[in-house]
């Protein structure tokens, strides 16, 4: 069970909910394989999908994830239309909290915005990633998948490889990893580390293969375009010739590491196609499936809070 | 017609006296002060029982952000002025960066009239440095000066080109006048809002490295070396531009440096959970460089503390972290929060009212801040130890962004006058 109303990060989250999150996500992986993946425990719950920065795959994931589930589901995005109005976030949030939904899913560009909006209205929200600060259904995902690969979420070594300083997927797994008690490696030159990351109980490298040597799981990151040139690295080819992931440097973790990548990828750059396509050591489409399994745990565990007729 | 206030604990910055006694005021200055024994009252003479608590020489606060003209929904010199009179602060010394800015003389003039009219303070007004403070040509500062202005700054915001600064500077030095600036390397400080730390890191949020600070001062001080201006930096907020500062002040450079209260009584992690009332500029630092600043203000390194005022209405503030306004009122509540300090341990009551007083008053050349025969009677009666919370529903500022909401505090104002005159009084207040 979760004792929350909502999910706005991993840090928030205690291993007995992650876990429960994770158990019950194993039966949707198991629904979401049958003919018919429909159930019913969202029926007359209200899901708005608030997405002020565009996603295809997270806000695709959360509506199957809902409508499979028996939700009404809605897909709202933000940041064309009301913002340019001069409409705030919490207006935003006001507005929609009148019309009474039950689950808000919400991203935003700005670390801290889901929390701020969460203050503002009385149903659940789940944060789909806020700034730099936490996407917790990749985490969970992630986890996931790892667990069924490598039967366990503990004792393992992960390396999560890239753009650290800017990414709400890495400081999310790196809580959840932490707290699974594993040990947590992450490879970056130094510009795109977070400030004093050596106090946030990792092991950091600049060396890939240094870092790369005996782990259990690869995780690369999604380097953003803007960052490619000139600013925080050099150049492209010279980042993937240092940090991208290619059969090479692979040979350094375990023969049996897989490779995880939160999507959607450069090729070429963090992560070379062969590698990527390798189906022996890729699990990245299985990220995909266990993403829709998760977010259906996440978003029925909530649901479990909302108070019934006359419970209200 | 003489007023006395009698049974007072006196605080005298100057001299560093912290003895029981009485001021005697006539025709708005200080006519007598008795130091000890208290002579009884000649006849006629209006007397105020102080009832032991201390009267010091009213606060000075150098860098007062106003919202006249422009911004009258977030302060007004009514406003600002209640909160003034509310705070012990007698003197409000503001900043350019209104809406225009102070960077002509009419608006000088406007600003010095609606001060007159409605604030019940003195009130002295900051020039521009550049031209709508936007750091690329000088302000008219002959002008300025001749309108009232007694220093020149572009408040928050540094004058990132060195060769425009060189010349503002050489241009005041010529001038005699004082250059108060804000202390910031803009380049790397840019697109952050959080001083840069493990603790930033972890929210994700863009980080200012407290380098920044130290470098822009040093920039700063090799300048005013080079121009031999009058140089005030408004906020040394880190350990490592302390180091600057004194070798400045011990090669005798005519420099000095101020601190806002909140930067000598919150940390980085106020923050919290992205809580945008403790969004400053500069943000807040670390507690290893809070605790070096309120020892450099202890031993005088730092010469000023300021409330750092700065007004922002409620939907600035409801905004994510990275989007919010920066800055905090303080007029009200620069007193209590710098009485922490006294009770910490960290100062002394005369050792605090030097840097809220005494020095601010020196550095612009204005006859107060000291209890002494002749200076005007410009006085706050305080009771050190009354401890109370702070709702900040009830601040007298438009704005009511503090990051004191809810905190205890132990020291209240009682009692307010300006030349003599009573402006606030705690118990008509209540």
């Amino acid at each position: 069970m979760l004792d929350q109303r909502s999910l706005l990060g991993v840090a928030d989250l205690a291993p007995a909910g992650a876990l429960a999150i994770l158990d019950l996500a194993e039966e949707y992986v198991a629904l979401n394989r049958r003919r018919d993946k429909k159930r019913g425990v969202l029926r007359g719950l209200t899901q708005i999908n608030l997405f002020f920065e565009p996603s295809t795959r997270t806000q695709a994931s959360f509506e199957l994830a809902g409508k499979r589930l028996g939700a009404d589901v809605m897909n709202m995005s933000v940041g064309s239309s009301a913002v340019k109005k001069g409409e705030t976030l919490v207006d935003t949030a006001v507005t929609l909290n009148a019309m009474h939904p039950d689950i808000l899913v919400v991203r935003h560009a700005m670390s801290g915005a889901v929390a701020l909006l969460a203050q503002k209205v009385n149903c659940a929200v789940v944060n789909a990633g806020d700034g730099a600060h936490e996407h917790p259904t990749q985490a969970l995902l992630d986890a996931l998948t790892i667990r069924r690969r490598k039967g366990r979420l503990s004792r393992l070594t992960v390396a999560i490889c890239g753009d650290i300083l800017h990414s709400r997927v890495a400081r999310s797994n790196i809580a959840l990893l932490d707290k699974m008690e594993n040990r947590v490696r992450v490879i970056a030159p130094s510009t795109l580390l977070p400030p004093e990351i050596d106090r946030w109980r990792v092991e950091v490298f600049h060396d890939m293969k240094a870092g790369l040597e005996g782990a259990d799981v690869v995780m690369m990151l999604r380097l953003q375009t803007e960052r490619m040139s000139g600013g925080f690295i050099p150049s492209v080819r010279e980042f993937h010739h240092r940090y991208g992931l290619d059969h090479e440097k692979l040979a350094a973790a375990k023969p049996d590491a897989i490779v995880m990548h939160p999507g959607p990828m450069n090729r070429g750059v963090e992560i070379d196609a062969l590698v990527a396509d390798d189906l022996e050591r890729s699990v990245i489409r299985e990220q995909v499936e266990m993403g829709v399994a998760v977010r259906m745990a996440v978003l029925d565990l909530l649901a479990r809070n909302i108070p019934g007729e006359g419970a209200a | 017609m003489t007023l006395i206030l009698a049974n007072a604990r006196l605080i005298e910055p100057e001299t560093g006296a912290d003895t029981p006694g009485a001021v005697s005021i006539e025709g708005g200055h200080i006519a007598a002060i008795a130091w000890g024994e208290q002579p009884a009252a000649p006849e006629g003479a209006t007397v105020v029982d102080c009832g032991g608590h201390a009267l010091a020489p009213g606060i000075v606060d150098i860098g007062v952000s106003v919202g006249e003209p422009g911004a009258r929904h977030k302060e007004s010199f009514r406003s600002a002025g209640a909160a003034a009179a509310a705070g012990g602060v007698t003197t409000m010394v503001v900043r350019p960066d209104t809406q225009p800015p102070v960077d002509d003389p009419a608006i000088l003039e406007f600003v010095r009239r609606r001060a007159e009219e409605s604030a019940p303070v003195r009130v002295h007004a900051m020039g521009a440095l550049t031209k709508a403070l936007e750091g690329r040509e000088m302000a008219e500062m002959g002008l300025l000066l001749d309108a009232g202005a007694v220093a020149f700054s572009d408040a928050v915001r540094p004058v990132a080109d060195a060769r425009v600064f060189r010349r503002c500077l050489a241009y005041a030095q010529g001038l005699g006048a004082l250059v108060i600036h804000h202390p910031q390397a803009l380049d790397l400080a840019a697109g952050g809002c959080a001083t840069e730390s493990e603790f930033s890191g972890r929210l994700g949020l863009p980080g200012v490295p407290a380098l920044a600070e130290r470098i822009g001062l040093d920039r700063d001080l090799a300048l005013a070396e080079l121009t031999g201006v009058r140089y005030h930096a408004d906020a040394v907020t880190t350990a490592s531009a302390l180091g600057s500062l004194r070798r400045a002040k011990e090669a005798g450079l005519a420099v000095s440096a101020g601190v806002s209260v909140h930067h000598l009584t919150l940390n980085e992690f106020d923050v919290g959970d992205y809580r945008t009332f403790f969004k400053l500029a500069p943000p807040l630092r670390r507690e290893d460089d809070r605790a070096a600043v309120v020892e450099a203000v202890g031993e005088g390194l730092i010469d000023v503390i300021a409330s750092g005022h700065r007004p922002q209405d409620e939907e600035s503030k409801r905004l994510p972290f990275e989007a919010a306004a920066t800055g905090a009122v303080g007029l009200e509540t620069l007193l209590p929060a710098a009485l922490r300090l006294v009770h910490a341990g960290a100062l002394d009551l005369p050792r605090l009212f030097r840097a809220l007083s005494l020095n601010p008053a020196r550095l612009l050349g204005l006859p107060g801040g000291r209890l002494a025969v002749g200076a005007p009677a410009d006085l706050v009666l305080f009771d050190p130890d009354a401890p109370w919370i702070l709702d900040r529903a009830t601040l007298r500022s438009k704005s009511k962004n503090t990051p004191f909401d809810q905190s205890r505090m132990t020291g209240r104002v009682l009692r307010t006058w300006v030349g003599g005159r009573s402006i606030y009084d705690r118990a008509e207040d209540a």
